[in-house]
């Protein structure tokens, strides 16, 4: 066994450029289905009928869909229809619409519960809209879901493994390929696990911070 | 010859001048099938504190909240240093939401349960509506911001979060997020009534003093001792344009909390 080991270690660049490809695609998909989460929330969240349906019917669809599913779909459907995206592009596509449905939900349950008061406080003094959103509503409803955030943080570094079925070079990719060509399957997918392990260990560590900070204005 | 009713008549500017800050004109409130305000009337000096006592339900923070289109009456008029409130000019078309914002800025509201908000420390809850509502710059405001921390006693405060505040401290602190947007008229709804008895004292005495500042204030309250120098103003609203005489009013304010429902506005000096 010490015998596969040594072969992963000596290909630790592999399975290290692996790692920072799922770094890389985790933090990208975060970022941008978090920003993407707010006007889908905002629709959740609207009185107009047909723009909270609309929303309700991405969010729905997203939850009901498993995620590989969806990376086929980016991937290999899309063309059909004209749109070709390179397997970058449709890995990071498929992760940032999967979780910003995700998180829009998140949102808009931590909105649900903010206290009306709040909210109508910042109206009495003057804001509206988009400003009301981005100053009064956002950031207490960040601070109240961070833990379920960083949550789905770590489901989209695990989400991204599955990437590697349209060959995106990340870190379960990697560790495939070095498995499949020296043969070294325990060693290979254990080793991926330790850095996802890291990985996720990391992001837990880093809300925890956040977490504390948060507590402080409850 | 036309009949133009009274009750949509534009206000002209030039009768701006000669306006008080806050005129209220036969509004009426309905929740479902409870009346909830009939034909209230008030009319507010600039300079002037208006008290309005009463028991609880008689809808005294309902007329507050119609001030600043938190609720929306059902008929009559309200108009700040003589604009209409809720109603364009000329077309009297619905005001948008974008310029419902505007009239609400220039109207200090101070709420019963504090409001604060608790993502931002003491200093932040000031300056934040100035800043992203008002736009005026950043230095200027905090330095005026700054100086009412110290005016209500909480400079060392400036850098906490509400959560560590006792309730006093946040009413004083939500008086002064108030002040901070420099309104033409300032609203209090019950401002003492969610403290502990012993923390009321310093609510009010930050009140008292705003008063003999000459701050315009409309104060909607229990508290008997602010409102004792005032001057019966107007009774019950079931017969709210027949002005009490004072003996009458002083009985029913002995009497007021056995009401089912009255309210009566005190006005002081």
């Amino acid at each position: 066994m010490m015998h596969e080991f040594a072969i992963v270690w000596a290909h630790k660049d592999r399975l290290l450029v692996g790692f920072g490809n799922t770094v890389v695609l985790s933090l990208l998909a975060t970022a941008a289905a978090l920003t993407l989460a707010s006007p889908i929330a905002i629709a959740l969240m609207s009185h107009r009928r047909p723009v909270r349906a609309l929303a309700r019917g991405l969010v729905d669809g997203m939850r009901c869909i498993p995620f590989l599913l969806l990376a086929y779909i980016v991937y290999y459907a899309l063309p059909t229809l004209a749109i070709r995206l390179d397997n970058w592009t449709a890995g990071l596509c498929a992760l940032v619409i999967y979780n910003a449905a995700y998180m829009a939900e998140i949102l808009r349950g931590a909105w649900a519960s903010l206290p009306r008061e709040h909210v109508e406080a910042g109206l009495a003094f003057g804001f509206s809209g988009l400003k009301l959103y981005r100053r009064i509503i956002l950031p207490p409803i960040v601070l109240a879901c961070m833990p379920v955030l960083g949550n789905q943080m770590i489901q989209i570094i695990k989400d991204s493994a599955f990437l590697t079925i349209i060959a995106v070079p990340e870190l379960t990719h990697e560790a495939s390929a070095i498995q499949s060509t020296y043969y070294v399957p325990f060693a290979a997918f254990i080793s991926a696990v330790l850095l996802y392990w890291v990985l996720c260990r990391l992001v837990e560590i880093s809300v925890g911070a956040v977490e504390r900070r948060a507590r402080a204005r409850r | 010859m036309p009949v133009e009713p009274a009750v949509t008549r534009p206000r002209l500017p030039a009768e701006a001048a000669e306006r008080p800050v806050l005129e209220i004109d036969g509004i009426w409130k309905k929740f479902g099938e409870h009346d909830v305000l009939t034909d209230v009337s008030l009319s507010v000096q600039r300079g002037q504190t208006v008290c309005i006592l009463g028991p609880s339900g008689s809808g005294k923070s309902t007329l507050l909240r119609c001030v600043n289109w938190l609720e929306r009456p059902d008929h009559g008029h309200i108009y700040l240093s003589g604009q209409r409130i809720g109603f364009r000019p000329v077309t009297d078309l619905p005001m948008s939401q974008a310029e419902l914002a505007q009239i609400r800025a220039r109207v200090g509201m101070v709420f019963q349960h504090f409001n604060l908000w608790p993502h931002l420390t003491v200093l932040g809850n000031l300056i934040e509506a100035p800043i992203y509502v008002q736009r005026r710059p950043r230095d200027e405001v905090v330095a005026e911001a700054e100086a009412l921390l110290d005016k209500i006693d909480l400079r060392e405060k400036r850098d906490v979060y509400p959560a560590r505040l006792s309730g006093g401290q946040k009413q004083r602190v939500a008086i002064a997020r108030a002040l901070a947007m420099r309104p033409s008229v300032l609203l209090f709804d019950e401002a003492t009534s969610a403290l502990d008895p012993e923390l009321v004292g310093e609510v009010l005495a930050v009140m008292e003093e705003l008063a003999q500042d000459g701050m315009t204030m409309v104060v909607v309250t229990h508290e008997m001792g602010f409102a004792r120098d005032a001057v019966i103003e107007v009774a019950p609203p079931d017969k709210f344009f027949e002005t009490p005489k004072t003996e009458r009013a002083r009985q029913f304010l002995q009497r007021y909390a056995s009401a089912p429902r009255a309210g009566l506005a005190r006005r002081r000096g």
